[in-house]
């Protein structure tokens, strides 16, 4: 795996693309540790399965489970996209 | 409760199959009982443990014991606080690494474990190979598989149960555990029997008034959060243990796997949601037709038998109400409720409900609510009552509260025989359609404009997408029977004692004062004078509000007695009136009485609004 540290919003993912979270940007402590605790904490590998419609909420995989998390929630949270080392 | 009885709590993480267990246990006997001071439901149930009378306490799912979300904050005061002798912590195994966090917070409380792995059969699926032996040897205590949906591995944990020790405790980084032995001294001396180093990292996470020492110490972590630093550590540990008792190979990718792709498609989506909730509410009134059809004859045969065994007179009159009232509950609940919660209970298990709060999540984003609003909205079509419970599952206060203040406009199925039995039979069931629709659309421009006024402050939607399960029908009836008793325990007795009100109301002939009364609202909304009584009365129980009227004008043949319009009004009027006794009450219970005179008034004032409107269109077509 090659890690690519340019960070983006998790929810610029393209669906299916696997990126690394880097860091929470601005919520409270609650919600952090909340994200924390459904595995969405810095060096976890997530994978974005889809975006809703609209500005509605995205759908991330992560540590074999999945997740919904509203858009503007996904804006805050910033990953690396990873790519496989070898092109298929 | 006797000091001898085995005092088990079942801990987990939301949707690690908890419920089902505690099902599975102790059957369907369980007590609900409120935790004081809260509304998050423990749950307590009796079972015998080889051959002892025990006490079995099913906690909220919790994803830590150091959150401060309701759910949390009731299960972390359950433990210290009661001390059970014996803790079931319950892990969804397809998702071991993430579980083990909890696990090791339990492991601080010093109470005798169990760990089991539930669902078992999933981490199958998801190709995790889980080495029991090596956990039970890192952890310290017995580990058991089950898959508590189908039964299996009940007896193996049963036989488990005895052999329940204390687990080892995580071993913190050296700046941490130094900074927990040294708040160590004061936790000591101020709890009687709380395990003191339990104490001490929950006084750390909370990291109000540390020593200056402490935070100087930890501040070298390159973190300021206390909190933060221990959920990190222990994410790492828990990430340790799990790389060394499980082996992940490849997940079979099925069926259910794909069926994400349809269903919670972008567009394709919003298709089958329309066609589930279709379903739904079509099947709720095929089978609750059905029902009321067998049903109601037998009961009125009853009711009128009594009435005659108990002659004339005052007293007489106000028992035979009370009757009345006990039978409509019979007649509202096992006809339409029942159904209704049943086939919504087979929603939730299945696991589509989190789905439909994904789809809708952008369009209530926009109205200032979020996607898991829409579980007591569509709750609140069968009873108002649970619709007001089931807010519980919103975390923001203020999501809490709008959501609960408007799910109580969803015509629940009292105020839809209202709507049938006036608009549908006499205007037609097109303009009954268009009620629902209208209703639909004043809600949520409701929502919107409230949302101007308390704009969100709730962080937005953080919900767990479970993988889709076949339901099993022991957790399926004991939900339904669970929403069933929410109604049961509040509507009903206030539906015997309104009942019985009633009756004395109109054998003291009070009708003409009360008619007097809702003048204020009969004289502007263009309504005969009699329509005052089952206006006022319709707080009491929606439903009679037709009934009555009936009553009132001395015929059931509305249409030569009223105008269409002046029915549009009376109906659109008790659609968003007040809302009854028994929703007030539990508006009461979860919102503050004070909040729920403002839903009172709020709702009285929108439904004289949208009467005059009404009116004033009629008048004009």
């Amino acid at each position: 795996m090659d890690i690519n540290f340019s960070e983006i919003p998790l929810c610029n993912l393209t669906p299916g693309q696997e990126a690394q979270v880097r860091a929470v940007v601005g919520p409270g402590r609650g919600l952090r540790l909340r994200l924390s605790s459904l595995g969405i904490r810095p060096g976890a590998v997530v994978r974005l399965i889809s975006l809703g419609p609209g500005h509605g909420p995205i759908l991330l995989e992560v540590d074999g489970t999945r997740v919904a998390l509203g858009r503007g929630l996904a804006r805050r949270i910033l990953v690396s996209p990873l790519r496989p080392n070898v092109p298929k | 409760m006797s000091q001898n009885k085995l005092k088990i709590a079942l801990v987990g993480q939301p949707n690690s199959g908890k419920s089902t267990l505690f099902n599975a246990l102790v059957g369907l006997k369980a007590i609900a009982s409120n935790f004081p001071g809260t509304t998050v439901e423990i749950l307590r149930g009796r079972a015998f443990i080889s051959g002892k009378p025990a006490e079995i306490v099913d906690l909220p799912g919790v994803y830590s014991l150091f959150a401060e979300d309701p759910a949390e904050r009731v299960a972390r005061d359950f433990l210290l606080r009661e001390r059970p002798d014996l803790i079931i912590h319950v892990v969804d195994a397809s998702v071991l690494s993430r579980s083990l966090s909890l696990t090791l917070e339990l492991a601080e409380l010093g109470i005798p474990m169990v760990v089991v792995l539930n669902m078992a059969d999933e981490a199958e699926h998801k190709g995790i190979r889980i080495d029991r032996q090596k956990l039970s040897e890192i952890l310290g205590v017995p580990v058991v598989f089950t898959v508590a949906s189908r039964g299996m591995g009940l007896r193996e944990l049963l036989s488990a149960l005895p052999k329940a020790a204390i687990p080892k405790p995580p071993v913190y980084s050296p700046p941490v555990e130094k900074a927990v032995s040294a708040l160590l001294p004061p936790a000591e001396g101020s709890a009687l029997g709380f395990p003191p180093r339990f104490l001490a990292i929950l006084r750390l996470a909370e990291g109000k008034d540390l020593p200056e020492g402490i935070r100087e110490e930890l501040r070298c972590k390159g973190e300021e959060d206390p909190a933060w630093i221990l959920a990190e550590e222990r994410a790492a540990l828990a990430h340790r243990i799990f790389r060394e008792v499980a082996k992940v190979e490849r997940a079979k990718v099925g069926f259910r796997e794909h069926l994400d792709d349809l269903l919670m498609h972008p567009v394709f989506g919003y298709p089958f949601l329309l066609l589930a909730l279709f379903l739904l509410f079509f099947l709720t009134f095929k089978v609750g037709g059905a029902l009321e059809g067998l049903l109601l004859p037998t009961l009125e045969g009853f009711s009128e038998r009594v009435r005659e065994g108990l002659g004339a007179g005052i007293l007489p009159e106000a028992l035979g109400g009370a009757l009345d009232g006990l039978l409509a509950g019979i007649g509202i609940a096992i006809p339409y409720l029942l159904p209704f919660y049943f086939l919504l209970a087979v929603l939730e298990d299945v696991g589509y409900l989190p789905r439909i709060g994904f789809l809708l999540d952008g369009l209530m984003h926009r109205l200032g609510l979020h996607g898991k609003s829409v579980i007591p909205f569509v709750l609140g079509y069968g009873c108002s009552v649970p619709a007001v419970l089931a807010t519980r599952i919103l975390e923001d206060e203020r999501d809490r509260l709008l959501t609960a203040g408007l799910a109580v406009l969803i015509p629940c199925a009292a105020r839809t025989v209202v709507v049938f039995g006036l608009v549908g039979r006499f205007i037609g069931p097109g303009a009954a359609f268009a009620l629902y629709l209208g209703n639909l659309l004043v809600v949520a421009l409701l929502a919107y404009g409230l949302s101007r006024i308390f704009p969100a402050v709730g962080p937005g939607l953080i919900l767990e997408i479970p993988p889709y399960r076949l339901p099993s029908a022991r957790t399926t009836v004991g939900k339904t029977w669970l929403r069933l008793r929410e109604f049961v325990k509040v509507a009903w007795p206030l539906l015997i004692v309104s009942s019985a009100v009633l009756s004395l109301a109109q054998a003291l002939g009070a009708e003409r004062y009360l008619d007097l009364f809702a003048l204020p609202f009969t004289f502007p909304l263009g309504l005969p004078v009699q329509a005052g009584v089952p206006l006022v009365f319709a707080v009491l129980r929606k439903e009679l509000a037709l009934l009555l009227l009936g009553q009132a004008l001395g015929t059931e043949d509305f249409a030569s007695v009223l105008s269409r319009g002046q029915m549009l009004v009376f109906t659109v009027f008790t659609l968003f009136f007040m809302p009854c006794l028994a929703t007030l009450a539990a508006l009461g219970r979860e919102i503050g009485w004070r909040r729920t005179a403002l839903v009172a008034l709020g709702t009285t004032g929108l439904a004289l609004l949208l009467g005059l409107l009404v009116r004033l269109f009629a008048a004009l077509v």
